[in-house]
């Protein structure tokens, strides 16, 4: 693979001007997600109302493929309800673990399948995961969240 | 920082070494192609390559040599021990030790700065005392002192550094004092290349009759290293990072530091008789080294040094002065890129970040080109936290480096940045 495959337009797009980046003051829901092996670092907050995502934001200190998903991310579920940002949140992890096959993923993720190539990169299939990891926590009201040890979904992946 | 493009090529230094003959002999350079690219490997300061003449040293010995050593009467028993010993007496000239029951072999460095403080600290730091480090410490140099600190109620004091990477001296001579029971310092700073004034640092902890540890990690790839010219009390260094195999360091120890040392492991090998009444511990070094060793891998670093020798210490200092000053110039000239360290002794590494991208993506992206660094904090977060940043790209060198391999880098750093614009 070449880098510009994974570096694709969106991506950069994304890195560069990420949506949804910033603070939220009226959230009702807030978590921080870390990955401790490569420094990524996200906040993220959601005003969930009735059963929807209201809003949301995120804001941190991470690579281009952490920022972009995240950006991405905060634009796909926006206004969808908790239940439904939860399959997302299954298929979107299991596209980067390589778990799922293109179609089944297109079908569910649409434009966010421009991750997928992350799964031939196992050191950086974390960064992208992270972002929805750490919204998973958020809807189910964990502070904080790491990509290593029991939570760590990559190795979930794999049992 | 001049914004002068260069696809130009720099005047190239001259070099002592005959790069592309030594490099002939590490099979994994000319025949792994990432990503279908020639492989350039920079991150030597993880982790460095192993010669052919290492490899098949090893396996020599897993062929024909190996028995358990030390207490076999059979031949290959006396065959293994003979070249296990043979290795630690290798390590001993290369460090220019005393004598051979200084070095003790342990599993890497972290080990034996364990060894060190469980060895040591747990015995001879109290309550009320300090330990001094400094800021370019290794977590492995860190942790194990915080743990003891902790344990014993002691205190960790910290050399700061400046923003060249160089330890604050006046700093260093202030923080010593009556309480402190121990000096830890690394050499050379994995992370930004700074090559510590050990030998000073030694003298002046010694007035204060304060025994002194040297993380020699990055340090004895690239220098001769004479323990009894710095006047070290401990040296300690990693296998996997001299040519040799992983699974095998050494601490050297003054004998006399040694010997009243408490045991680190319990077990066979380090003891002379085990009544269930009581247990007479072996001499140094044998006292620490409990259980099987890594045969294999001490009778590699033996054979890694006896490699490093051939080549010559002088010939990698000259060609990697040669290569930092290179790589130095051709990645600081590009815009937007900026390099961490500058002390004026620095060891062949340039720890960079290239501006507006997050270092995994460079890393990423040259990985793509075939060429290996590390992007991170490199176990040594308080430097990051003294330049405010979480990590870095590091291109870490050795003697088999070539200046066509800084050329690629530059190359692909220019790529990095027409990719994100
Ligand atoms: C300065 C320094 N100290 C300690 C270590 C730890 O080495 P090891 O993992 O072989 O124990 C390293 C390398 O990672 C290092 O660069």
């Amino acid at each position: 693979m070449d880098s510009k495959q994974l570096y694709q337009e969106v991506i950069l797009d994304h890195n560069k001007k990420p949506r949804n980046y910033g603070k939220l003051e009226d959230a009702t829901h807030r978590s921080e997600g870390l990955n401790p092996l490569c420094g990524d670092h996200i906040w993220l907050a959601a005003k969930i109302g009735g059963d929807r995502i209201e809003s949301i934001a995120f804001e941190g200190e991470s690579c281009a493929i952490c920022k972009a998903s995240a950006s991405m991310m905060s634009v796909a579920v926006k206004g969808r309800t908790v239940a439904e940002v939860e399959t997302l949140v299954e298929h979107f992890r299991a596209m980067t673990t390589g778990q799922e096959d293109a179609e089944t993923s297109g079908r569910y993720l649409g434009r966010l399948t421009v991750f997928a190539g992350v799964k031939d990169l196992p050191s950086r299939v974390k960064c992208a995961i992270l972002p929805w990891h750490t919204l998973h926590a958020a809807v189910n009201a964990e502070a904080v969240t790491t990509t290593e040890g029991d939570a760590d979904p990559v190795a979930r992946a794999a049992e | 920082m001049s914004a002068r493009p260069s696809t130009r090529p720099a005047a190239r230094p001259a070099t002592p070494l005959d790069v592309a003959r030594v490099r002939a002999d590490f099979p994994i350079l000319a025949n792994v192609r990432p990503h279908g690219k020639p492989l350039v490997y920079l991150d030597n300061g993880a982790s460095s390559q192993m010669p052919q003449q290492v490899i098949d040293r090893f396996v020599r010995y897993r062929q024909w040599e190996h028995a358990n050593i030390h207490r076999g009467v059979h031949h290959l028993s006396q065959t293994a021990t003979e070249a296990y010993e043979e290795a630690r007496r290798k390590v001993q000239r290369y460090l220019n030790a005393a004598e051979e029951r200084e070095i003790v072999f342990t599993s890497n460095v972290t080990d034996a700065i364990n060894l060190v403080m469980q060895g040591y600290g747990r015995k001879f730091v109290a309550a009320g005392d300090e330990v001094v480090l400094t800021h370019l410490e290794h977590h492995a140099n860190i942790v194990p002192w915080q743990m003891l600190c902790e344990e014993k109620g002691a205190r960790l004091r910290v050399v700061p550094i400046d923003d060249a990477g160089e330890l604050v001296l006046d700093e260093y001579e202030r923080l010593l004092g009556p309480r402190t029971k121990l000096v830890a310092v690394t050499h050379v700073s994995n992370a930004l290349g700074t090559v510590n004034p050990v030998k000073a640092m030694i003298a002046t902890a010694h007035r204060h009759g304060v025994p002194v540890l040297v993380d020699g990690a990055q340090a004895v790839q690239h220098m001769k290293v004479d323990v009894r010219d710095l006047d070290a009390d401990f040296y300690a260094f990693t296998g996997h990072k001299l040519f040799g195999p992983t699974g095998i360091g050494a601490l050297y120890g003054k004998a006399p530091l040694l010997e009243k040392m408490q045991p680190y492991k319990g077990g066979g090998d380090m003891i002379l008789s085990v009544t269930f009444e009581k247990t007479t511990y072996n001499a140094i070094p044998h006292k620490f080294e409990a259980g099987t060793p890594p045969i294999a891998a001490a009778i590699g670093l033996g054979a890694a040094i006896d490699y490093v020798g051939a080549v010559g210490l002088d010939a990698i200092a000259a060609h990697e002065r040669a290569l930092l000053a290179y790589a130095t110039a051709a990645v600081s000239e590009i815009d937007g890129v900026r390099i961490y360290g500058s002390a004026r002794d620095k060891a062949a590494l340039i720890s960079f970040n290239v501006g507006g991208v997050h270092p995994h993506d460079v890393g990423t992206i040259l990985d793509h080109e075939g060429i290996a660094i590390r992007t991170g904090h490199h176990c040594a977060q308080p430097v990051m936290q003294r330049f405010g940043i979480p990590a870095t790209a590091r291109a870490s060198f050795a003697f088999y480096n070539t200046f066509d391999e800084v050329d690629a880098l530059a190359a692909a750093i220019r790529k990095v940045q027409q990719l994100f614009g």
